[in-house]
Formats: structure tokens, C-alpha cells, sequence
């Protein structure tokens, strides 16, 4: 007797993705799902999408969802945290939002110690506005505002904000993961899961990066995109458990 | 004895062939036929093979890397 | 009520945690720093109050949206630069129906300008600011007292209409120390229950707050929305004051400090003679539009004064639509004129007019 062990999350609207073909976004989208049917969250959890591919993923998710503006998310998100303190809340941001517009406010809501989950998407790239360099773009790599390739004296280096949020002693757990292959995928989806956790627990600012594939602004086949986050990007954004304060009593 | 089944949602698929580069048993290509948004999807080979000569185990790695959650996995 | 003598500052914070509010995000902008500081002490001591002196404007309006979503009576305030760092916010909080209370205590500017008090944020405060089609509540207080009454108010009116409302004030008002009665501190229990916020889909669907609408056909149909929601606001909510206006043969228009100096200086033309009214604008929008349309049946001539370059003044000719003449005199900057001065300058003017 043949028993279904995979089918799409409760919590997600049987809504198709708009993403393009092999977007990292969709895979993580269904991960939350997951994890926001197994930890029970759907009556407690509060999103905030960012300016971005992403900026309809209240379209998604069958959660409670409020707008930000491009870079804004962790200032909203420190607000509903205020209010609701005993709710789960979470920002969704890519790497433009949270590392260029969004850096004062992510330094920020980290250096407070708010109780409150990023989730960052790193595709190296402002996918939704069709491929400008991002803080995340490596050197050498190619968009439409760097031609040529990212030049260290004309575009500057690439920013490295997990590392830097890292260092503040607001930030409870910080790991860097990728979605670019089954392995990664569900070592991915405990990582989320864990800062969840962090977040119930009290433990202050958790946020896990995600080297995601963007197919379509990197000019490569999604196959070809997955290998090349392994081969290439991830020595530049390495993978693994950034900070972990673990179970420490005085985290907070 | 255990053995493992897929369903694909064939106008959900967006042929980006990740699920077939991660199958095991290389159970999955392309149909050649183009769904409703002009993507050719993606088949399952082992649609119509016998139980007894089944190679999927369910192991549902083709549903974790897919993107759209156009694979539903059964196991026995 | 008994009476305390306040800076007004102090005064608006004051009045808002009275009106419930106990949300507030803010950041140091001299003149008004008092009021993130009396916050921070105030909320401290209260149960579920939160204070974030924010790491720039920009970020503390933001936390106010996400506040307001989740149903908190929540405040900021700033001064003119501030205020400018927040307009996107003001934007969103329009576009998403969010009820807010955002409190400017407006300084010399543009640019860094100087912290002495200026009017010179009208257009900023009434043209919405932002981008977008949209309205704020603007009050312009004219006293500590009426800083107390009209911020108490602003939460109700925000919460009301889903509005974002701007209490537009200077720092003269905000650094003066005035007796103020305060009102009975709200019920939080007893206000309305908001059956949209974003609590967590408990026991209901879940909810979407969102101001992208990329259909154009929805995104219209927003706008009308609003348009409507602001009509019935100017309807209903349009506040003005006047004095000594029933026999005047010139109108003074002018709000908050500049109504004050204005009052002192039509006290001093009564006395020689002189018919010389006031009406000062209370809600800046909705503008008193047809109160001055109706005077300029009898009254020909509008003298505005304001302390800057010359915003309201738009307004009156507006509502006039040319039916009297308009005279402005106005000074930016931070320049104070005493009562005496300005009587002079009305004097003036109504004599070249030959108004008798």
C-alpha cells in the first residue's frame, strides 16, 4: 500500500509560483510552508515580504502578511514584535532590500536584539528589476550595471552583511545555506526551522542566508545555476553556521 | 521490498530539469509536450512499468528540488 | 481638570499616552528631542508600552507601520528634515489605511535650515508629502492647551478613518512651557475593535495589508477609495476658529503661532479703530475652504501671514477663487514678529486699502 510522502504545504494557497523557471524563491517558500505546518505556526505567524521577485508572496502564503517598503522590512517587523510580542514574526528579503536600502535597518533590528526572523535570499542580483548588480555580486561577475563584470575600483567590493551582523551582540543564530541541491534544500529548511525556534525561545535576532539560483539574470540554465552556486559563489558567501549562541542563558 | 511512485503536475512544471539531475535512477526526462504555458514538462519514465520492475525508491528527492511542488511522492 | 504647567513637548506626549498611545518610535531632531525623551521615560512605566529611539527617521516611520498593523496606537515626531525622511512612510501609511499620529514641529529650513520655528512645512504636511494621490489630517495647534486637546484627538480620528494624522506644530509651541488641563485617560479595553490588523490568522482567514495593486483597473478603484474616504473626512472634520470677525472689513488668516501673534496684533488695530478679523484655520486639511469662501461674500480683503514664503496663502486664494483681494506677508527662517510689528504691517495695509 502506497502511502503520499510529499505534497505541497498546508499553509501555502494552491496558488502556482510566478517565479521564473528554477528560482531558489519557490523552493524556499514551500521550506517555510513546511516548517509552518510542523511547528504549528499558522495562527501565530506574521510576515513581512520585501520590494523584490518575493513582493507577492502574501500571494503564497496563507498567513497574516503586511507590506514594507524596498529595504523597510526589519523596521516594520520591529514594530508588529513590539505590539505582539508572543507572535512569531518574520521579514523575507533579498539581498538588495537587506544589504543595500536596508542596512541601516538590519544592523539595527540586530543590534537591538529583536526577537524577529530574516529570511535572506542571496541571488546576487535585483532579479525583479531585470539583473542590476546587488551588494551580494561577486567580482567579476556580470550584471547590467556592472558590464563587463564587477570591478573592485569602479564598483566597489562585494558586502558581506552576515558576517558583519555576526559581530553584534544582538544576534542570537546566523547560518548561510543554500537551496541549489536536495542536500542543501533540507539542511536549509533546519536552519529556518531552528531560528523559528530561536525566535519562541527568546533567544534575540536570528537569520539565515540562502544562496538561491536566478536562472534568468545570471544567463544560465537552472541546472547550470545550482553548479555554479557551488562552484563559485559559495567561496565567496561560504556555507555553514555563522554564529550560534546556542543555549546560552544570558543570550538576551 | 520497498517501492516508490510519482505524480507530476504536468501544467505546473516550467522544464527547468533540476528534478532531473538529482534522481538517482535518472527516472525522469522530458515529455516533449508543451503545457498550457508553453512549457515542455517534465516525465516520469516509470509511469507505465511494472511494479515488480520499478527502480524509484521514494526517495522524493525530485520533489525537495522542485520548485513549482509539482511532484507528489508515495512510498510503500 | 487640574492644570499643569508643561513645555509643549512634553505636552504632546503626554496627551498621546492619555489617548492610549503606547507605541512610539522616534529619533533626536532638535526642537522636539523632549518628546522622544519624555516618552522613553513614560513608557518605560507602562505595562506593554514600547519606546525605540530608531536609528534614523526613515527606520522609526517604518516601525510605526508595522505597529499600526499590528493594531497599536502609535506615534512618531520629527522636525522638518525628519518629516521629509519620513514622506515615503507617509505614502504607505495612506495607501495601506493605517492609522498613525505623526507630530512635526516644524524649524527654519530648507536643507538643515536653522531650529528656530517656521510654517514653512505647510505644502509638505497638506500636499501629502509623498508620492502618490493622498491626504493626511493636518491640525495646526495654536497653544499647549490646544497641543493636549488636538494630539488626544488624533488617535480617535486616526483610528476612525484609517488615516494617517499630522499635528503640524513649531518650535515655539513645542519649547514653550504653558498650562494644560489633560482629559481622562482612554479605556484601552473600551476602543473599538479593529477587524483588520495582523494579529495572526487565529480563528479567522489570514489577512493581506498590502498598497501594490499592479492591476491598474484595482489600483484606480484604491484611489476613488480614498478619495471618498477623504471627502467624508472634509465634510466632517474640517476645524477652524475666528475673532473678531463678525463687522471686519479685513480678514487675517493664520495659524498656530503665527493666529497668536496675529490676535495680539488685531487687539492693537481694534483700538485704533481698525475692523480687523482673524480666522485661523485649526485643521490645515481639510482647509476651511467654504468658511472663507462664505466671508468673502462681505469681506474683500485677506491679509495672510504666515512664517515662511508662502504656502497657505495658496489655499486662501483658492477658496477665494478670486472673489477678494489677497495680501501675504510672510517671514521664513525662524523670524518671529512680536504683535506690535505685525500691527503695524496690517495697519498699513489696511489704510493703503482705504477700508476705514
Amino acid at each position: 500500500m502506497m502511502k503520499k510522502v510529499f505534497s505541497r504545504p498546508k499553509s501555502l494557497k494552491p496558488t502556482a509560483f510566478h517565479y521564473c523557471p528554477g528560482c531558489g524563491h519557490s523552493i524556499i517558500h514551500r521550506l517555510i510552508g513546511e516548517i509552518i505546518d510542523e511547528m504549528e505556526l499558522q495562527e501565530k505567524i506574521i510576515g513581512v515580504p520585501p520590494a523584490g521577485c518575493a513582493v507577492l508572496a502574501y500571494d503564497y502564503f496563507d498567513i497574516d502578511m503586511g507590506e514594507a517598503a524596498h529595504g523597510r522590512a526589519a523596521a516594520v517587523a520591529t514594530g508588529l514584535k513590539r505590539v505582539l510580542p508572543d507572535r512569531v514574526v518574520f521579514t523575507y528579503q533579498g539581498d538588495g532590500d537587506i544589504a543595500a536600502i536596508g542596512t541601516a535597518e538590519t544592523i539595527h533590528a540586530t543590534s537591538r536584539g529583536e526577537n524577529v526572523t530574516t529570511i535572506f535570499v542571496n541571488n546576487g542580483v535585483y532579479g525583479m528589476t531585470g539583473g542590476q548588480m546587488a551588494p551580494t555580486t561577486i567580482l567579476g561577475q556580470s550584471t547590467t550595471t556592472s558590464p563587463g563584470g564587477r570591478k573592485e575600483k569602479r564598483d566597489g567590493h562585494p558586502v558581506k552583511l552576515s558576517e558583519m551582523l555576526a559581530i553584534s551582540d544582538g544576534s542570537a543564530y546566523i547560518e548561510r545555506t543554500a537551496v541549489n541541491s536536495p542536500a542543501h534544500i533540507l539542511k536549509t529548511k533546519k536552519a529556518i526551522a531552528k531560528a523559528f525556534r530561536y525566535q519562541v525561545e527568546k533567544k534575540g535576532f536570528s537569520l539565515v542566508e540562502i544562496l538561491s539560483a536566478c536562472p534568468t539574470n545570471w544567463k544560465m540554465s537552472p541546472v547550470d545555476s545550482c553548479k555554479w552556486i557551488d562552484d563559485v559563489m559559495s567561496l565567496h558567501f561560504p556555507l555553514g553556521v555563522i554564529k550560534d549562541i546556542g543555549d546560552k542563558k544570558d543570550a538576551h | 521490498m520497498t517501492a516508490g511512485f510519482i505524480e507530476i503536475d504536468c501544467e505546473s512544471c516550467k522544464d527547468c530539469r533540476l528534478c532531473i539531475s538529482v534522481c538517482p535512477h535518472q527516472l525522469l526526462d522530458s515529455s516533449e509536450q508543451m503545457n498550457q504555458k508553453g512549457y515542455c514538462s517534465v516525465r516520469f519514465t516509470e509511469k507505465e512499468t511494472k511494479k515488480e520492475e520499478r527502480k524509484c525508491t521514494g526517495c522524493a528527492l525530485c520533489a525537495i528540488t522542485c520548485p513549482e511542488i509539482a511532484i507528489e511522492v508515495y512510498r510503500a | 481638570m487640574p492644570k499643569v504647567l508643561m513645555r509643549g513637548n512634553h505636552t504632546v506626549a503626554e496627551a498621546a499616552v492619555r489617548a492610549g498611545c503606547r507605541y512610539y518610535f522616534g529619533y533626536p531632531i532638535t526642537p522636539q528631542n523632549e518628546t522622544p525623551e519624555y516618552m522613553a521615560d513614560r513608557l518605560s512605566k507602562l505595562e506593554g508600552g514600547s519606546f525605540i529611539q530608531a536609528e534614523s527617521e526613515i527606520a522609526a516611520i517604518n516601525m510605526v507601520i508595522g505597529a499600526s498593523m499590528a493594531g497599536g496606537r502609535v506615534m512618531t515626531s520629527s522636525s522638518s528634515p525628519g518629516i521629509s525622511l519620513k514622506q515615503e512612510g507617509m505614502s504607505f501609511l495612506s495607501a495601506l489605511e493605517l492609522p498613525a499620529v505623526i507630530v512635526n514641529m516644524s524649524r527654519g529650513g530648507p536643507g538643515l535650515g536653522n531650529i528656530a520655528p517656521a510654517q514653512s512645512d505647510y505644502f509638505q504636511a497638506t500636499r501629502g508629502g509623498g508620492h502618490g494621490d493622498y491626504r493626511t489630517i493636518v491640525l495646526a495647534p495654536a497653544s499647549g492647551q490646544e497641543l493636549a486637546d488636538l494630539t488626544f484627538e488624533a488617535f480617535d480620528l486616526a483610528d476612525k478613518y484609517r488615516t494617517p494624522v499630522v499635528i503640524l506644530g513649531d518650535g515655539m509651541l513645542g519649547q514653550m512651557m504653558e498650562p494644560v488641563a489633560f482629559r481622562p485617560d482612554v479605556q484601552l479595553r473600551k476602543l473599538p475593535h479593529k477587524d483588520w490588523t495582523l494579529t495572526g490568522a487565529r480563528g479567522r482567514p489570514s489577512r493581506i495589508i498590502k498598497s501594490l495593486l499592479l492591476d491598474p483597473v484595482e489600483e484606480e478603484e484604491h484611489n476613488w477609495k480614498l478619495m471618498r474616504k477623504y471627502e467624508k473626512i472634509a465634510k466632517e472634520e474640517t476645524r477652524w476658529e475666528t475673532f473678531e470677525s463678525d463687522d471686519a472689513r479685513m480678514l487675517v488668516v493664520a495659524f498656530g503661532t503665527a493666529a497668536r501673534i496675529a490676535k495680539g496684533a488685531i487687539k492693537r488695530v481694534r483700538e485704533q479703530g481698525l475692523k480687523v478679523g482673524l480666522i485661523r484655520p485649526i485643521s490645515l486639511w481639510p482647509f476651511p475652504t467654504r468658511v472663507i469662501r462664505d466671508f468673502s461674500k462681505k469681506v474683500k480683503h485677506f491679509f495672510v501671514f504666515e512664517m515662511n514664503m508662502g504656502q497657505m496663502v495658496d489655499d486662501v486664494k483658492l477658496a477665494l477663487e478670486g472673489n477678494a483681494e489677497v495680501h501675504f506677508y510672510g517671514r521664513p527662517g525662524g523670524i518671529i514678529l512680536t504683535p506690535l510689528e505685525l500691527s503695524r504691517v496690517i495697519g498699513s495695509q489696511y489704510n493703503q486699502k482705504r477700508l476705514g
